[in-house]
């Protein structure tokens, strides 16, 4: 899985298959404030949605709403054909279908790396132990970690950590991987090679849904760009239209201070 | 290089030594000790206080201790050396009495027995190897052996009732089952303060709230005289019964929010992981949040261990018959008033060992564990 700089990943969408993630006007309040306002997205299978926006947008709500990290107020949510409900039986069908990648990658400190990988096949799966070894190394070799399996998060580099957390997620085999902000904490020497990682899912086929503030990862590999300002959706496209030809001045705000960053 | 000049060929600055006196035990000393003439006249009054203490107190405890008395109980030679020399005649007198108590004179190796059982207990729970599923099964056989050995009746030892038990085994019983019993309630009632049900978390706060709010005497107390009241007429729990119930109880509460102190300080982030994993609420408990919460926890929990350990002593006042009280009952006897101090000098010892040994271990402990994180 090498991923070259700067040719753009081929879209893998699916749009005859049924949606792997659909939101209907979705709403969501912390006490009086109110963080996504009548957000409807439908994501297809196979395919690739960068969401980004300034800080305080709800875009990482967003996306933790997706697998309930937090609870959405109005509206529905389907993920799969599943509705999510209060019913935990849904629940876990959902999570076990939907990887998530945090900001601050979250490993497990006192497990192994490969312990990281395997718990969760193991006791939610039911995958035998053996077999879930084998499909970690599968997956941490795909991330460039094999070597340091026995080792603690702790030991290893803020990169290295997050290329974990990423076969960590994909150790369940699932169907749709969730990204929030995965470059945010990294020194920027790392960031490529987390990013690198990511363009190689995005190349095998996987339906991702990523917060992110790297735009250069959107134009090699996002089939959309999803701008969110104040709690809605303001402007979607393909990367081209929206970069270069945005329709909204919050948008063209929003670009001109991101680029400037760079 | 230090010193950085444009056009300068930069050249390398040599290895020194450290500079003479600002290390070793000299310089150690005249920082610490003789910084001035203040500090130098409290060194060497100090010194002078601790010297001459250490000199009285050896001269007492060793040189002029008396070891034995003839007979057993004409105690006139330790009298004489009163304020002298330590009377250690008492505990070599007495040891049996303080440590086993009542129990029946030619059956103390079964009580001594039962003591060395539950110091390999801890022994063996202390090495990591063991930390196994196996560990329980030994906990049970263990336990087990040392209830028949107590009571006995069977294999041609004389049943003795649980009222002639008394000194180091009654110590061990109530703090090894307290805290044997304790520590589970204790997570899962800092567990269910933490519930979204919230007639679980009503009913663990009440507990905790309520038996924090009392003293553990007045606990005591109750298991001991209010309880059987309530029991129907003929029917009796063995007093040791209720009262290890209350310690139970007691340290239950007071772990529970040690435990709640760890789960508290556990990252929101790990409890997120373990969700999107979907991990159930069980599974993230056992295999994510205690094994993380519990290790930030040791040095709280160990000081509520050791407390407690000591605090069993506190059963006297409802006339169970443990450590402290055999050692206050072996002075009654007219021989032998007066020598208080040799004998709860000799209880404080064994109570230092065991606290010193907790206290060491879960030291030893936090630094094997912290090893593997960082």
């Amino acid at each position: 899985m090498s991923a070259t700089a700067e040719a753009p990943v081929a879209s893998l969408a699916r749009t005859d298959a049924p949606p792997a993630i659909v939101l209907d006007k979705v709403n969501k309040w912390f006490g009086s404030l109110h963080v996504l306002r009548d957000v409807s997205m439908t994501v297809a299978n196979g395919e690739r949605v960068v969401v980004c926006g300034p800080s305080g947008s709800g875009k990482s709500t967003l996306i933790r709403c997706i697998n309930r990290l937090e609870q959405h107020q109005e509206g529905r949510i389907i993920v799969e054909g599943t509705e999510l409900t209060d019913d935990l039986r849904s629940l876990d069908a959902i999570r076990r279908e939907v990887g998530m990648v945090f900001q601050s990658f979250n490993l497990f400190p006192h497990l192994t790396i490969l312990e990281n990988c395997t718990l969760a096949p193991i006791w939610v799966r039911k995958t035998p132990k053996a077999e879930a070894e084998a499909l970690a190394m599968s997956y941490l070799e795909r991330v460039k970690i094999p070597e340091q399996v026995k080792k603690y998060p702790g030991q290893l580099s803020g990169g290295q950590q997050q290329r974990v957390a990423i076969a960590r997620a994909l150790c369940m085999q699932p169907k749709i991987m969730l990204f929030d902000e995965p470059t945010s904490a990294l020194d920027p020497e790392m960031i490529k090679e987390v990013l690198d990682t990511m363009v190689g899912l995005a190349d095998s086929g996987m339906t991702m849904v990523c917060v992110t503030h790297e735009m250069g990862f959107a134009r090699q590999v996002a089939d959309r760009v999803v701008f969110m300002d104040r709690g809605e959706i303001v402007e979607s496209g393909t990367p081209a239209e929206m970069f270069e030809t945005p329709k909204t001045d919050r948008l063209r705000l929003f670009l001109s201070q991101i680029l400037r960053g760079h | 290089m230090s010193d950085i000049t444009a056009g300068s060929t930069p050249v390398p600055t040599a290895r020194r030594d450290a500079p003479i006196h600002t290390s070793g035990p000299i310089a150690w000393l005249r920082v610490n000790l003789f910084s001035g003439w203040v500090s130098t006249a409290v060194t060497l009054l100090l010194a002078y206080l601790i010297v001459t203490r250490l000199i009285s107190f050896v001269d007492w405890a060793f040189i002029n201790a008396i070891w034995a008395v003839p007979g057993g109980n004409q105690t006139q030679a330790c009298r004489d050396m009163k304020g002298i020399g330590a009377c250690w005649a008492v505990i070599t007198e007495k040891h049996r009495f303080i440590l086993f108590g009542t129990y029946p004179y030619d059956e103390q190796w079964r009580p001594l027995i039962v003591c060395l059982l539950f110091i390999g207990l801890y022994v063996v729970s202390a090495m990591r190897r063991f930390w196994r599923a196996e560990l329980g099964l030994i906990w049970i056989v263990t336990l087990a052996v040392i209830g028949l050995l107590m009571w006995g009746g069977v294999f041609g030892m004389p049943y003795v009732p649980q009222e002639r038990w008394g000194g180091l085994p009654i110590t061990l019983i109530l703090s090894t089952f307290g805290l044997a019993f304790a520590f589970p309630l204790s997570i899962l009632v800092a567990l269910g303060r933490r519930s979204k049900m919230p007639a679980i978390k009503m009913i663990c706060v009440v507990y905790v709230e309520l038996v924090r709010g009392v003293p553990l005497i007045s606990l005591l107390f109750m298991a001991s005289v209010m309880f059987p009241l309530f029991l129907p007429e003929g029917m009796n729990i063995d007093k040791l019964l209720r009262a290890q119930v209350a310690i139970i109880l007691f340290a239950g509460a007071y772990l529970a929010e040690v435990v709640r102190a760890g789960l508290q300080a556990l990252p929101k982030g790990q409890y997120e992981a373990a969700d999107a994993l979907g991990l159930s609420y069980w599974q993230k408990t056992l295999l994510i949040v205690l094994p993380q919460a519990l290790r930030m926890v040791i040095p709280p929990l160990v000081n509520t261990f050791i407390g407690f350990f000591k605090d069993t002593s506190l059963v006297l006042i409802i006339g169970i018959f443990d450590l402290l009280t055999a050692g206050k009952t072996a002075i009654v006897e007219p021989a032998w008033q007066g020598f208080g101090v040799e004998v709860y000098i000799f209880i404080a010892l064994i109570y230092f060992c065991f606290c010193f040994a907790m206290s060491r271990y879960s030291q030893s402990l936090e630094a094997q564990l912290n090893t593997r994180r960082r």
